[in-house]
């Protein structure tokens, strides 16, 4: 039972931060129907943002708690605007243009965005693993019991508090901004028919920007999270935790925004069981099989809607 | 000159809309008067559609030119601006053959959809308003008033939740034409609102647009097929057939005119006396 404990707060930590960057595919996905490749790395930039401001910051675990906390909402907002504007840019650059062109054109050049993003990161930044001292340490013990092994311990730490709260808080924030506000209703409104949405004077480009801005903005927050708990970076951690992300979009649903947030908890939760009750090497394969025998018995996810067609 | 020449909201001119080697409209020009209700017809494939395509910048025309002007004297050429543009600031709003309702959203939303300009001003972007900050409260408020006024226009404020797609159909004809006027357009372009509504729909419409003309300063240029709609409401009727304007005045004069009746008819003008002798016209 503790050891279940246990698997279920490190499996809801990493889905949280698979269910933050799910929403940025989800919500793009939903707006202009394609499958925004370089997500991922906007994830890996928005953690080397992170990682840069806050080593010049230089802040390190001694420093008093208060000030810490306060340290990193600036590397949070830092790494937010700055990924934001990397979110903008790919779309300005590599996505708009091919609007209204056939449909693979845009998943290509997204292939392309991502490989450039990669790239760029490994020339800047070395491609070695950027190591980061652990700056929120300590946490909490909540059973301890005696076990023919030795004491085991029920830990929550600080980050994984941190990481859960924030995520929680910036889902609540979203979800607010697409159900109550003019944004939000516009995003929906260009998702069921961008035509007629122009139609009503929504400026599409501009909607569709936005939604590449606040995707990015919550990649970056995970990519900070990532890098709070990890402790190590690389420019290839996009790649990976995009997948899964992607995935967890599609689990959830592609396009529902609930499902998104679901898909990924449910795919932090598996991975972290599978490692912890069978083995970690096949963690990737047990979570992969879940995604294909859910899509075999629900095609459009666990919260999408199916397409009903009119005849 | 006929009345709805002296004051136009908007100015047809030569236009012409070429797809490679078919001309879709030919040359056409005609005004839409001021405070009018205006209805185009003519038989199908005429080219109608087109026009409004032309209008709500669906489609660049291939040549001439559309003059709107409000009625404090701004003049716009639509033929030189985006489609939200010419939603945004000529003010010029329409609906469609089928319809194109945010089925997903409800009732209510979509008509603060086609509010959001003014709200996406006074938000400053939304991030007002997910903390709720006055300012968006306000406009917020003023945005459901104005749709709630439409929405006891068109009789479905007590639908105002439900998803527009659960609506019956007449009634999502009639959301529409809310959600157009919500946007506050100086010229409302009805692609045929009558279509598929029951005699007793399609009165409640007249009655609508006729309000709409009397009490707002908005005029009307709408398709339809449905000829008592047509005689009943407009005050002036253009008549189209392959893309070429061949009738143009007020619903009387048109019905009379034998270019009409032959190109409804399907026969060349001088043969139209024969054939009216024959149905006995």
């Amino acid at each position: 039972m503790e050891y279940f404990l246990q698997q279920l707060i490190n499996g809801l930590t990493l889905g949280s931060i698979y269910g933050l960057i799910a929403i940025g595919y989800t919500m793009v996905y939903g707006i202009i129907g394609m499958i925004n490749f370089a997500h991922g790395d906007i994830f890996m930039v928005g953690a080397f943002i992170a990682l840069i401001a806050i080593t010049a910051l230089g802040f390190v675990a001694s420093t008093g708690i208060g000030l810490i906390i306060l340290a990193l909402m600036l590397v949070l907002v830092i790494s937010m605007l700055f990924a934001a504007v990397y979110g903008w840019t790919v779309e300005r650059l590599a996505y708009r243009p091919l609007r209204g062109s056939f449909r693979l054109a845009p998943l290509i050049t997204a292939i392309g965005m991502s490989i450039a993003l990669q790239n760029y990161v490994q020339i800047a930044q070395g491609a070695r693993v950027k190591p980061l001292q652990p700056i929120i340490t300590g946490g909490y013990t909540i059973t301890e019991t005696m076990t023919e092994n030795g004491l085991f311990a029920v830990q929550l730490s600080n980050i994984q508090i941190l990481i859960i709260v924030t995520t929680v808080i910036l889902m609540t924030l979203f979800s607010l901004l697409i159900a109550k506000t003019s944004l939000g209703r516009s995003q929906r409104a260009c998702e069921q028919d961008r035509k007629m949405a122009a139609l009503l004077g929504v400026n599409v480009d501009r909607t569709i920007s936005l939604t590449f801005v606040v995707g990015a903005a919550l990649a970056a927050v995970a990519g900070l999270m990532f890098l709070l708990y990890y402790g190590v970076i690389d420019f290839y951690i996009g790649f990976v935790a995009g997948v899964k992300a992607f995935t967890a979009a599609v689990l959830g649903g592609i396009g529902s925004l609930p499902g998104a947030m679901l898909g990924g908890l449910l795919i932090g939760l598996i991975e972290t069981f599978w490692s912890g009750y069978f083995t970690v090497e096949y963690k990737d394969v047990a979570a992969f099989s879940i995604l294909a025998i859910v899509l075999i018995f629900m095609p459009s996810g666990l919260l999408g809607k199916p397409e009903v067609e009119k005849v | 000159m006929a009345s709805w020449s002296e004051n136009p909201i908007l100015k047809v001119e030569h236009l012409t809309m070429r797809f490679g080697g078919l001309v879709a409209i030919d040359d056409l020009s005609f005004d839409v008067g001021r405070g009018d209700i205006t209805a185009l017809i003519g038989p199908n494939g005429a080219g109608k559609t087109t026009v409004f395509n032309c209008i709500t910048g669906f489609y660049k025309p291939t040549e001439g030119r559309l003059k709107l002007r409000h009625h404090d004297g701004d003049t716009f050429l639509l033929e030189r601006m985006p489609d939200f543009k010419i939603a945004r600031h000529a003010k010029v709003a329409r609906t469609f053959q089928n319809i194109r309702l945010f089925g997903g959203m409800t009732v209510l939303e979509n008509l603060m959809v086609a509010q959001h300009n003014p709200l996406m001003h006074a938000s400053a972007f939304s991030f007002a308003g997910i903390f709720s900050l006055p300012r968006f409260r306000n406009a917020e408020a003023k945005a459901v008033e104005r749709a709630t006024y439409w929405l006891e226009h068109v009789n479905l404020i007590d639908r105002a939740d439900d998803p527009a797609s659960d609506l019956p159909y007449g009634a999502q004809r009639r959301l529409e034409i809310a959600r157009a006027m919500c946007t506050g357009p100086e010229l409302l372009c009805l692609d045929e609102p009558a279509a598929g509504l029951n005699p007793r729909e399609s009165a409640e419409l007249n009655k609508l647009l006729r309000y709409i003309g009397a009490n707002h300063e908005t005029s009307i240029l709408l398709i339809e097929h449905d000829m008592s709609v047509v005689m009943e409401i407009s005050d002036h009727v253009v008549v189209l057939d392959y893309g070429e304007k061949i009738s143009d005045g007020n619903p009387e004069k048109v019905k009379n005119d034998p270019a009409v009746i032959a190109a409804y008819l399907g026969v060349d003008d001088e043969e139209v006396e024969t054939v009216e002798q024959e149905v006995g016209v």
